[in-house]
């Protein structure tokens, strides 16, 4: 079937004319139509569009006629855009955001938007105005979050690959939770202009697909520098498929033992460990290494993100887009009505903490030290990168749990984030890669590189899929 | 660290989130909560250590003060909830 067939197969029947963009974009949107009912991942499916643009999809191109879904924080012209939240529930974006634009320029053709957490607060997509996501491996489970709908969608085959935001973990813990691969490159590797801002200084765009080759083909015409960005870095893009050799003898892996500590589930550990045996198989050398301050991540992240959360939200004051309430009395009763009513209870909880840690008499010691801290985390990654080349460990503690489950406790869905807010603190490019079931759930085992060697993580990655199975494997219902 | 009513009062208002009085005490105690967790930062030694504001300590890159494409004013206004003659209309703020 189309939907269990590599990137590469797909664009290649593409060019000999085997198959036509409209007829994939018809096999996908129909998959979509009778699946996704049941797992609510798109948020917006855009059929009339897709098929548009299929039938005038030229039959080039390094991702000529491929499906796409983009996860609904990147706007996309004249299609609703709406960061899953009632906030944007109205707004139809004037623009497409610089991935968007490249992607449609390497012929890929949107399927829709996918579903996410609220302005990406969250870990289990249960914050979405649009309701949850289910997970296609168990519809009570969530599919982790907060680019959940672009995990689940492509782990169900809804299309071949997706778009998503990792700000402190967003891509790399659904693609762990849904059996996708995930990678989520260098903080400015991809352009974030036209991916609405949560935080500032961790967002970062990149793609969920079912093998680290294909996601080599769709981040390659994903990234680069994008003038309009000013944080986006002036740095060439490798060839990230012509990379993709397979080995990884010699290369030296280091497990933190700070991720391997109390906390990690039993399955899941067993999982990791046989994933970590497969590389000395291959003839990589594991060394165990020490990154004495990962403790502080969680406390740092939740200073900083919700911080710049504060100041990026301040621009949704019922004036210039999205929600307004009704009869304002006067401006101040605009601006309060309206973003109480716009933002649900999560983004209105980080508001507020960014609010008190950026305020008078606190942001020195919050904000500040949070700085400092997360200083002192990217020190461990650089100190770690001197003596290995790649790090691994889990993605999460377990896999996903129940729908509701963490729902009425926002600290215990905080903590769950806790291997892999890191990487994003430091900025370092992290991929989550299928690496067996716990409990009957997938398990994803994290690789981590140092800064702008995505190249390295794709390579690794594809390395272990060549001799293992676990990223074809299907959910029961989704064949 | 812990939020009084009073506290969520304030900080609502700087953030010009317009709560209910029934929602302050349940925004008290869930912020306190998540403040605990972040003051973990306190026993962190943080001496001689400068703050990070980029994960790549780059600066800002500036570009020459050349006219860029201007961007299209009523494709944008068309977003806006109220527009009137090319300008956003709000309740009055002068009287």
């Amino acid at each position: 079937m189309m939907h269990d067939r590599s990137i590469a197969e797909l664009i290649a029947a593409v060019r000999a004319g085997e198959t036509t963009p409209a007829a994939l974009a018809d096999h996908f949107l129909a998959r979509i139509e009778r699946l996704d009912p049941q797992l609510n991942a798109l948020i917006t499916a855009t059929p009339e569009r897709a098929r548009a643009a299929a039938a005038i999809a030229p039959q080039t191109g390094s991702l000529a006629g491929l499906p796409i879904l983009h996860k609904d924080i990147f706007c996309t012209k004249e299609v609703k855009t709406s960061c899953g939240s009632r906030m944007l529930d109205n707004f139809v974006a004037p623009y497409d955001a610089t991935v968007v634009e490249r992607l449609h320029g390497a012929g890929t053709v949107t399927l829709g938007k996918t579903n996410m957490d609220e302005f990406a607060m969250g870990s289990s997509n249960e914050n979405s105005y649009y309701g949850p996501v289910k997970n296609p491996w168990n519809l009570d489970h969530v599919p982790g979050g907060s680019s959940g709908g672009s995990a689940a969608a492509v782990a169900a085959g809804l299309a071949p690959a997706a778009t998503g935001t990792d700000t402190g973990g967003s891509i790399r813990q659904p693609a762990a939770l849904c059996g996708v691969t995930g990678i989520k490159p260098t903080y400015g590797r991809v352009s974030r202009y036209g991916m609405i801002a949560f935080a500032s200084s961790l967002d970062q765009g990149g793609c969920f697909a079912r093998s680290a080759e294909d996601c080599a083909h769709v981040l390659g015409a994903m990234a680069g520098f994008d003038p309009r960005d000013s944080t986006s870095v002036e740095r060439d893009v490798p060839d990230y498929v012509g990379g993709l050799s397979g080995d990884v003898a010699g290369l030296r892996i280091g497990l933190p033992r700070e991720y391997f500590a109390d906390g990690l589930e039993a399955e899941s550990r067993a999982a990791i460990d046989a994933a970590i045996a497969q590389y000395e198989a291959l003839g990589a050398t594991i060394v165990w290494i020490d990154m004495p301050h990962t403790d502080l991540a969680v406390s740092t992240y939740y200073v900083i993100a919700p911080a710049e959360a504060s100041s990026n939200l301040a621009r949704y004051d019922g004036v210039r887009y999205g929600h307004r309430c009704d009869n304002p009395q006067d401006l101040d009763d605009l601006y309060t009505r309206s973003r109480a009513e716009g933002f649900g209870a999560e983004v209105q909880r980080r508001i507020m903490v960014g609010a008190y840690v950026l305020s008078a008499g606190y942001y020195d010691a919050y904000y500040v030290k949070a700085q400092k801290t997360r200083r002192l985390i990217a020190q461990d990654f650089q100190s770690a990168f001197e003596s290995v080349d790649l790090i691994a460990a889990p993605v999460t503690q377990a896999p996903a749990f129940k729908l509701g489950e963490k729902a009425d406790d926002p600290v215990s869905m905080y903590l769950n984030d806790v291997y892999t807010l890191p990487a994003s603190l430091a900025g370092v490019p992290g991929m989550s890669v299928p690496a067996g079931f716990a409990h009957g759930l997938p398990v994803g085992l994290q690789l981590i590189a140092p800064w702008f060697e995505e190249a390295r993580l794709l390579n690794a990655a594809h390395a272990y899929q060549q001799v293992t199975d676990w990223h074809t494997a299907r959910p029961a219902g989704f064949e | 660290m812990s939020l009084t009513t009073d506290d969520v009062r304030k900080v609502a208002h700087l953030a010009r989130l317009g709560l209910d009085e029934t929602e302050l005490d349940g925004y008290a105690r869930e912020l306190s909560s998540i403040l605990d967790v972040v003051d973990h930062l306190g026993q962190a030694d943080t001496a001689d250590i400068a703050p990070m504001s980029h994960p790549l300590d780059l600066g800002a890159r500036l570009r020459e003060d050349k006219p860029d494409a201007a961007i299209d004013r009523e494709a944008f206004q068309r977003v806006a909830p109220d527009v009137a003659e090319g300008v956003y209309r709000v309740p009055k703020v002068i009287e």
